[in-house]
């Protein structure tokens, strides 16, 4: 059992109230930076740490926070990303619902850190509940006297509010959640200028995602080089994963990064192995932007080693063979999978939430969709499954932000590793439209 | 014969507006734009679930902005109903991960037994039904939301039951305390 550096006490009775959170350690990180740390020995302890960004972009933390640009004069602002939209994630949820405090608490150390005066936290608009616990919590902050005016007399004031989106996917992306947080469309914005310079009110601004904000806390407690010592390689500390799909146990696990991909399904621990006593097909382990594997691959690399959650074996041999552990949106699909159907879902899915503004992913995406449901449901060509693939190709890398490529990566790597199980729906649509049909044949490796 | 009388301009009752004044203090004075999302919000709850383009120059006054600007936000954000709405609105996500765990037959089984289609209104004015993406509950699927509750493990016909009962005698207020917020079943047991 690896340790627990968020969740630890997360099934404590009332830890969403700011009594029972200080009592088990609450808010210590705040004292500890305010009372004795500068702002910038902060960020150290963060680069240290090796803290990656739990969004599923995975960039350095503490190398995004040095990057802030610090004009005298000038206001800046933390905003936290609590947009989670990417399907198969939902970790934030459960997090903020259980712990708010945690996350206020880390939006205090972090905008300290960042010399922000007021910060946000940007939530997407179908959870106006966890909205409603986290104002109730940052209330409680403030009558403790750990947000305001002042906070615990160290001459450092903060004002923390929470703003709701309204069902737009693309405002998980930062550029467009800052246009979301100014009353605007969820367009995002051309960079340069990136955030760091001219983010919110076109002031220098740090967007965070909430689990990455709540491994703050323990980073200042214990020191970067003590996080550092949990995990593998550059995959430092612990990692929350929303397990979903065909598993005995969805959930939230939180694991320390390194735990092989294979014990992580199949131990009780963790997943408990694939429902209904079924066979596994294939898992899309971070969220359903990154490639599609095959039971083979996800379980051992191409090379034959042990996939292991991390960053780097995830991403083990590129995307031909490998993937990505992304927002750790792991999503298992056991042997009576449709991968067709599942692209086709996905495909809408992106087509549903492009914001139209570049041309290849606003028709891109709907080609996508379009085609993989004719050969779904039986009408469609040979030439068809090289279209979506040229389809694809075009629209990776010609837009001005990633929803392009995670429209994409997913149809590409179903076509390179399915690419059987697309040509029988060309050659056999009667067999492969019949209720529950599936594919059993073998998938592609290489 | 009814008598006739001019439409009345839609107003704020004054719970609402506390609350608009309230969220105009988090943003910078010259920036109170940003509150147009959560008053949107406060809006479409307050007058029957949906934002009629009355109601949406309304916010449009109380920002001290354009129309334009909010009809553009309006129709951008998927969770704004922009034509009206039955009493529930039960939004069904229809994602790949819910998708793996039964709710296209979960949709189908709500058609049936509400008498609604997707994208309509049960004859009754009842139930509204509405496909959406992905929740964010993919671990408790098949989720439907209704407005600020999310109802998870739709898995049965008896958890479909459970709900729609709940929702029989259930009166939505305009603008819900956080005092009074429920977590979902499986946030309890984590």
């Amino acid at each position: 059992m690896g340790r627990k550096l968020l969740t630890e006490h997360i099934n404590v009775e009332g830890i969403d109230t700011f009594d029972v959170y200080r009592k088990h350690g609450g808010y210590r990180s705040v004292e500890k930076a305010l009372k004795t740390m500068t702002p910038d020995e902060v960020v150290e302890e963060v680069k240290k740490s090796g803290l990656r960004g739990r969004g599923g972009a995975g960039f350095p933390t503490g190398m995004k926070w040095s990057f802030l640009a610090k004009p005298e004069g000038v206001p800046r602002y933390l905003v936290c990303n609590a947009d989670e939209s990417e399907p198969g994630t939902f970790k934030d949820r459960q997090l903020m619902s259980k712990l708010p405090h945690l996350l206020i608490e880390g939006m205090i150390a972090g905008s300290y850190a960042l010399g922000a005066r007021t910060s946000y936290i940007y939530i997407r608009g179908e959870l106006l509940y966890v909205l409603r616990i986290l104002e109730k919590a940052i209330a409680e902050a403030y009558a403790a006297g750990f947000l305001g005016e002042n906070i615990l007399g160290s001459g450092y004031s903060l004002d923390l509010h929470v703003h709701p989106g309204a069902g737009a996917y693309i405002c998980g992306e930062e550029t467009a959640l800052l246009e979301s947080l100014e009353g605007k469309r969820g367009n995002p914005r051309n960079k340069p200028p990136f955030p760091a310079v001219q983010g919110l009110y076109a002031r220098p601004t740090v967007v965070n995602n909430v689990e990455t904000i709540a491994a703050v806390p323990v980073i200042v407690n214990e020191g970067g080089d003590e996080y550092a010592k949990i995990g593998v390689g550059k995959s430092t500390g612990t990692k929350l994963i929303s397990a979903c799909g065909h598993l005995n146990k969805p959930g939230i696990y939180e694991i320390e990064l390194g735990v092989p991909v294979e014990e992580f399904i199949y131990s009780d621990e963790y997943c408990g192995g694939i429902w209904k006593g079924r066979d596994l097909k294939a898992v899309v382990a971070g969220g359903s932007s990154v490639p599609i594997l095959p039971k083979e691959l996800i379980l051992k690399t191409a090379a034959g080693e042990n996939r292991l959650m991390t960053y780097e074996s995830l991403s083990d041999g590129g995307f031909i063979t490998g993937t990505m552990l992304g927002s750790g949106g792991f999503i298992a699909m056991d042997e009576t999978t449709c991968i067709v159907k599942n692209t086709w879902n996905f495909s809408r899915f992106y087509h549903h939430e492009s914001c139209g503004q570049c041309s290849p992913c606003r028709e891109g995406t709907g080609w996508l969709e379009k085609v993989l449901h004719r050969l779904e449901h039986g009408h469609g060509s040979m030439h068809d499954i090289d279209l979506i693939v040229s389809v694809a190709k075009q629209i990776e890398g010609n837009t001005i932000c990633p929803l392009g490529e995670a429209a994409a990566w997913p149809v590409s790597a179903a076509v390179r590793h399915f690419r059987h199980e697309f040509e029988w729906h060309v050659t056999n649509p009667k067999e492969a439209t019949a209720p529950g049909a599936a594919y059993r044949g073998a998938p592609v490796l290489a | 014969m009814e008598p006739t009388t001019a439409p009345t301009k839609p107003q704020f009752s004054p719970a609402a507006q506390a609350e608009i004044k309230r969220l105009l203090t988090h943003y910078p004075e010259d920036k109170s734009k940003s509150a147009l999302l959560p008053i949107l919000h406060i809006a479409q709850a307050e007058f029957g679930g949906w934002v009629s383009p009355e109601v949406q120059d309304l916010v449009a006054e109380t920002l001290k902005i354009k129309p334009i600007e909010v009809y553009e936000v309006s129709s951008f954000y998927t969770q704004y109903n922009l034509k009206p709405v039955g009493k529930h609105v039960l939004e069904i996500c229809r994602t790949g991960p819910c998708m793996l765990r039964g709710s296209d037959e979960l949709t189908e089984h709500l058609e049936r037994i509400t008498g609604a289609k997707v994208g309509g209104t049960s004859p009754d004015g009842t139930f509204t039904l509405k496909e959406v993406e992905c929740l964010a509950a993919c671990g408790f699927a098949p989720i439907v939301q209704v407005r600020e509750k999310y109802y998870e493990q739709l898995d049965t016909p008896e958890a479909v039951d459970a709900m729609l009962n709940e929702l029989k005698s259930l009166v939505h207020r305009p603008i819900l305390p956080w005092e009074e917020t429920e977590l979902p079943n499986s946030l309890k047991n984590y």
